[in-house]
């Protein structure tokens, strides 16, 4: 399976240069620019390791693309993702949020049922790969 | 019409006993200063033939306020000079005969707070059918921070709804099951599995899916439940589906919305037709439960249609703000009902603005500030497919949520593949923009771009990729919009 978090994971892999695009795109909103990573892909684990603090004052998106690289080396076999975060009043979140690198194979999620009263179910997901490994070692790389 | 039939007498002959002028009793003043903490309304009236515009409007302000027919005494009990409303000021609406614009100010202490019921029983209580006005239309209204603040607002907005959801960036996408009606709670748990495994973030019961005798809620629930989160499972997204508590008595309707919890649903629905107090109640509840209130603004077209008379939809979405909705349904421009673009962008501003600016061409006659208020999520839904998404995103940006039903579940190819060909189109057109691309022009480039790399989107290109409809709006702008000199 394919993980389809984030605003273009319905699109083939972006290259250097789209993610390049969408960061300046970010810088032109006035957006802080952070790279996260993660081997537990749950849609529901809200915190991913940050790689380093949020970039709030990035002239351009040269900087945040070696960062981007560096993680990536640091983290094979993990989900990275890119958040840009608004600081402005009435919004104060995550704005924009993509995939920007993932393990190469997604062995996905399991849907645990568990039978209650009046045919009700109690549904729980669990990741294949975070059940069989500890973090760190989830993914092939 | 003399010029004293429009100014209000000395206190000594106004409370002689018989019948006066509204504007002689004092509903017309035009020399009224609004204070900050007025509640505004704009009412377009169009009088009977003979009757003089100013009473007319002096009568509005009277009946939506404290007057009745005939002069009472019994006024003179109270300090009666600041509960009357007051017109003050009149002007005809441009290119319609006979139509006027008035505005009219309330004091805030007309209105108990907190209460939608309260405020929409002053204001359209029953000037509506009062005889010596062929038509009247409440256009707008100016609500006061003091009075904004007595209310909770969405239990959900904005900002929190994309944080639980995990989206980021680009509008949502949903889909109404369809046929509306005759599936069984099992199959119509198919559709909604197959389209959220697709792609789409959310589905939706419709309006009148509630609990007949070919899928009781119970089983709707739960067969969609079971959809919901399969589809989360194979795609690692939060999922949801709007499941309409809509019952015939408010302890059926909480009933519905506990099930609905206790199985785990992130999102409810009521519609519009329940009535104001359930649905601040019903608001209420789903902040107490952390739940998304999804809004079916069923029933409206019966009131926001026609110009001349009713109530538009700026202020049926001012007041659904209020009383506290997460998402509402505020039209598409495109699709295949009612809504002029610049009018609907203008529903729109009411939902997502911090403070909305007066914009006489989208029809907003107030500066509105929403005083910390969350932001309303709109929906637009009815009769637009993947071929429209360039105008859909360029109309109305990231903050809504895009509903292609028939869309969808009509696809050539099957209901995933329907859904997948909508997600990559949106994705693909985020991209572009964000790279800078004039979608509004290159957009069917970009889709077709993105049709090479997704079979589905090309076989919703070649099926719906001609449909519009094209027909003339009739809730549509009074005032051009003019260029202004450099």
């Amino acid at each position: 399976m394919r993980i389809t978090q984030g605003a273009f994971s319905f699109l083939p892999d972006l290259t250097d240069a789209q993610i390049a695009a969408q960061i300046e795109y970010c810088l032109r909103n006035d957006w802080a620019v952070a790279i996260e990573f993660t081997d537990d892909p749950h849609p529901r684990n809200t915190y991913w390791s940050m790689w380093g603090h949020p970039m709030f004052d990035l002239a351009d998106a040269a900087g945040a693309m070696q960062a981007l690289r560096e993680c990536r080396e640091a983290r094979p076999g993990h989900y990275i993702r890119i958040n840009a975060f608004d600081p402005s009043a009435g919004w104060e979140s995550v704005r924009l949020s993509f995939i920007v690198g993932r393990p190469a194979v997604e062995p996905g999620f399991r849907l645990v049922r568990r039978e209650g009263p009046g045919r009700t179910l109690h549904y729980t997901l669990e990741s294949y790969a975070v059940g069989r490994q500890p973090e760190g070692e989830r993914y092939a790389t | 019409m003399g010029a004293n039939e429009h100014v209000a007498i000395d206190a000594k002959k106004r409370y002689q006993a018989g019948v006066l002028k509204y504007a002689q009793m004092g509903y017309w003043d035009p020399d009224y200063e609004v204070k900050d903490t007025d509640v505004l309304a704009v009412f377009r009236i169009t009088p009977q033939e003979g009757v003089d515009p100013i009473e007319a409007a002096a009568a509005v302000a009277g009946e939506s306020s404290t007057a009745t027919w005939t002069v009472v005494w019994t006024d003179r009990l109270t300090a009666c000079d600041k509960y009357r409303a007051k017109a003050y000021r009149i002007d005809p609406v441009p290119g319609q005969a006979g139509q006027y614009f008035c505005q009219v100010a309330y004091d805030l202490d007309l209105f108990e707070e907190g209460s939608i019921a309260n405020l929409t029983a002053s204001i359209i209580g029953n000037v509506f059918s009062f005889k010596p006005l062929l038509a009247c239309r409440l256009e707008d209204m100016r609500l006061p921070v003091a009075y904004v603040k007595t209310f909770r607002g969405p239990p959900t907005g904005i900002v929190v709804e994309r944080e639980r959801l995990d989206k980021f960036g680009r509008p949502l996408l949903g889909a109404t099951m369809k046929p509306k009606l005759g599936l069984s709670g099992k199959n119509y748990g198919r559709v909604v599995y197959e389209a959220l495994t697709g792609g789409l973030d959310f589905t939706k019961d419709d309006e009148n899916i509630n609990s007949q005798n070919f899928m009781h809620w119970r089983d709707r629930f739960l067969y969609c439940m079971e959809g919901v989160n399969q589809a989360a499972a194979q795609t690692g997204e939060i999922k949801g589906h709007y499941l309409n508590i809509t019952a015939g008595t408010m302890e059926e309707m909480v009933k519905r919305a506990e099930f609905a919890r206790d199985l785990g649903s992130c999102i409810v629905m009521v519609d519009l037709i329940v009535g104001w107090t359930a649905i601040q109640s019903i608001s209420h509840w789903c902040r107490e439960n952390d739940m998304i209130l999804h809004m079916h603004r069923a029933g409206h077209g019966t009131y926001t249609r026609q110009k001349n008379h009713g109530v538009s939809f700026r202020v049926i979405a001012k007041w659904l703000r209020l009383a506290g909705v997460d998402h509402l349904h505020a039209g598409t421009a495109v699709g295949k009902l009612e809504g002029d673009p610049m009018t609907v962008q203008g529903f729109y501003n009411v939902c997502r603005d911090t403070v909305t600016r007066q914009d006489l061409p989208r029809g907003l006659f107030f500066d509105q500030d929403w005083a910390g208020i969350k932001r309303v999520m709109p929906v637009a839904s009815g009769g637009i497919h993947a071929g429209q998404m360039h105008q859909l995103l360029d109309l109305f940006g990231d903050e809504v949520v895009l509903q292609f039903g028939g869309g969808t579940i009509g696809h050539p190819m099957g209901i995933q593949a329907g859904a997948q060909a909508n997600r990559v189109a949106l994705e693909a057109m985020v991209l572009a923009r964000n790279e800078g691309r004039d979608i509004l022009n290159e957009g069917p480039d970009i889709l077709k771009a993105a049709a090479e790399h997704c079979r589905p989107l090309r076989a919703a290109l070649d099926t719906w990729g001609e449909v519009t409809f094209d027909y003339t709006s009739t809730d549509t702008s009074d005032f051009v919009a003019t260029p202004t000199a450099a």
